[in-house]
């Protein structure tokens, strides 16, 4: 049970970063890379307020706020200095990897026995427990940090994942999924295309430094390393979802890298229980991530195959 | 209302692949009129409009639309005041986007894109009945992804959205040419019905000699980057396809004789 609670609430933390690369990767389909510095960021910056006093809730929304600095920066790389987007990502990944430090001023910051967002379920669970350390969930003892986190890792979630659907379906929304579609359309159409890919790519990094900030809170610690194949990551659970749910609709598209994040993070503790060696765990991602790119080129080109056979017969 | 003075355009200047697409065009269009461009492949039709629409700037000249001087004004700046279609169908609308979707982008062309939903019933009943009035059962599929449709449906989307917020100016690129020969004949007949209907200025690209005759109030021939014929008023009320033959005829044969006097004055002079 408290493995699936862990991997749940992981998952959750985690589809703030998927709905960020949601907005780059398949809204205005930037390969953006920038992502594994970005969530690091949010991590470093969040754990280094915290220990110096600030509200947990103050430094989060910092994190938000520096991610998006982040991603208008490889936005105005791309637009404004024209370097293609893969490099302008890793400029700025690698850009960040020094920033992290610099905030950090080491390589790891541990975070304990500090206020987290979600210190206020907290109290309110205690006081609901009568001061036991844990309540029975579904017959299992489950304990109250844990649940506090996993709540308001909910309400993070829904309430994020709801403002993005009512945005995406503004106006200003709209340009923007246009952006990603047809460049030519979106000028004709008098939208400064430019605008919309640093603007895409400022909300996309800010909710992934979001996440980081999250994960930060709820493992206790940031680490420069933290961020590596965070792309990969997300790129599976968005994969994840769209097999899941589809992708007929914004509000289906959303709940699909919500869920797929959640999925992708139980398999991977099951498979961890199962033995898998953590080291091992961004090859097997990569390989995921490889397949679910090919499968519909390979099925596509064995269909063309056999119909060929099928024509000499 | 459109005033093109000597603007010129070199592609790839001083390399091997030079190609001076624009050379010196003078052209003004008056307010209400619709002018058609004919001219051989090549001639420097796409980018003349892709001039005036500001895909790029040109290499020198002025373009004026109305008293504002447009020339530096980027592409998205110019949509304020210019509707396009283009040749390719499927340029002009955003595939993975319903038609609901792609028009309301439209109906806010040149303008700001406010934090407000972009889609509401009335909207949605809004864009129903102007959708209607293109007779293609579109209507009862305006949530349906836009790259689902036809060529011609989504040429004719595409003319609705281009029109839909009252252009100052119309580009028209070729738009027919992709179609099959009925929905050519249907989007013509559209657009002709739309221009008149909402006495639009247009400047339209085209490689039938059929609608040159038959749709525009005045014809203009361009070659090798150059205006060089111009069919207005009572000229262009008489003008045959077959004069529109001849002076192809005579455009080209001209050119022939410039060279082969070029050729002579090399060998005798040089
Ligand atoms: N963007 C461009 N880059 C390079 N060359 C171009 C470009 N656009 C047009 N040209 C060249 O300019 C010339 C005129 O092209 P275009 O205006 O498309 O002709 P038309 O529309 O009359 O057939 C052609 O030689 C074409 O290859
Ligand atoms: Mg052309």
């Amino acid at each position: 049970m408290n493995l699936i609670i862990g991997a749940f609430t992981i998952g959750l933390i985690l589809s703030l970063l998927s709905l960020g690369m949601l907005i780059s990767f398949r809204m205005i389909k930037f390969t953006d890379i920038t992502v594994d510095g970005s969530i690091t960021l949010g991590a470093s910056l969040t754990a280094v307020l915290i220990m110096s006093g600030w509200s947990p809730w103050l430094a989060s929304l910092a994190a938000f706020l520096a991610g998006m600095v982040a991603g208008s920066l490889t936005g105005i790389l791309y637009t404004r200095f024209k370097i293609q987007e893969i490099l302008a990502g890793i400029l700025m990944m690698t850009a960040l990897y020094s920033i992290n430090l610099r905030i950090m001023g080491r390589s790891n910051i541990p975070l304990l026995d500090t206020d987290t967002v979600s210190e206020w379920p907290e109290q309110l669970l205690f006081n609901f427990a009568a001061g036991e350390n844990r309540i029975p969930v579904f017959g299992w003892p489950v304990s109250l940090i844990d649940l506090s986190v996993l709540i308001t890792s909910i309400i993070f979630v829904a309430v994020i994942g709801y403002l993005l659907y009512r945005f995406l379906l503004t106006h200003f929304g709209t340009a923007l999924r246009a952006t990603g579609n047809n460049v030519q359309m979106v000028r004709a159409q008098g939208i400064n295309n430019n605008k919309m890919i640093i603007f895409g790519l400022a909300l996309s990094n800010g909710l992934v430094a979001l996440s980081g900030a999250l994960l930060a809170q709820y493992q206790g610690f940031a680490d420069v390393q933290m961020g590596i194949g965070m792309m990969v990551w997300g790129l599976a659970s968005i994969i994840i979802g769209e097999a899941l749910v589809g992708k007929s609709g914004i509000g289906v598209t959303i709940t699909g890298a919500i869920l797929g994040t959640i999925l992708f993070r139980l398999l991977i503790a099951i498979a961890l229980r199962w033995g898998l060696n953590p080291n091992d765990l961004k090859l097997v991602t990569a390989i995921f991530v490889f397949a679910a790119l090919v499968a519909p080129l390979v099925f596509k080109s064995f269909h063309k195959k056999f119909q060929k056979k099928s024509n000499h017969a | 209302m459109l005033k093109i003075h000597a603007v010129s355009k070199t592609f790839f200047p001083q390399t091997v692949n030079e190609v001076r697409a624009l050379r010196g065009i003078d052209l003004t269009i008056e307010e209400g009129s619709f002018t058609c461009i004919i001219g051989t492949n090549g001639s420097g039709k796409s980018t003349l409009l892709n001039a005036v629409a500001g895909t790029f700037f040109p290499d020198s000249g002025t373009i004026r639309v109305g008293e504002a001087d447009i020339t530096r004004w980027t592409e998205y700046q110019r949509a304020r005041l210019i509707g396009r279609v283009f040749q390719n169908p499927f340029a002009g609308t955003a595939a993975e986007m319903t038609i609901a979707e792609n028009i309301v982008l439209a109906m806010k062309r040149g303008l700001s894109h406010p934090l407000t939903a972009a889609l509401n019933k009335s909207t949605k009943s809004e864009i129903g009945d102007r959708v209607r009035m293109l007779k293609m059962g579109l209507e009862d599929r305006l949530d349906n992804p836009i790259g689902t449709l036809s060529g011609g449906q989504r040429q004719a989307l595409t003319l609705l959205m281009a029109t839909w917020l009252r252009p100052r100016l119309l580009l028209l690129d070729e738009h027919t040419a992709a179609l099959d020969p009925k929905s050519a004949a249907k989007i013509a007949e559209l657009t002709k019905l739309i221009i008149h209907q909402e006495k639009l200025t247009a400047l339209m690209v085209t490689h039938s000699m059929q609608q040159a005759v038959d749709l525009p109030d005045r014809i203009i021939m361009m070659h090798k980057g150059q205006i060089v014929e111009d069919f207005q008023k009572e000229q262009k009320k008489r003008v045959r396809i077959p004069d529109l033959l001849d002076t192809f005829d005579r455009v080209q044969k001209r050119e022939l004789m410039d060279e082969s006097v070029a050729e002579m004055l090399i060998r005798d002079y040089v």
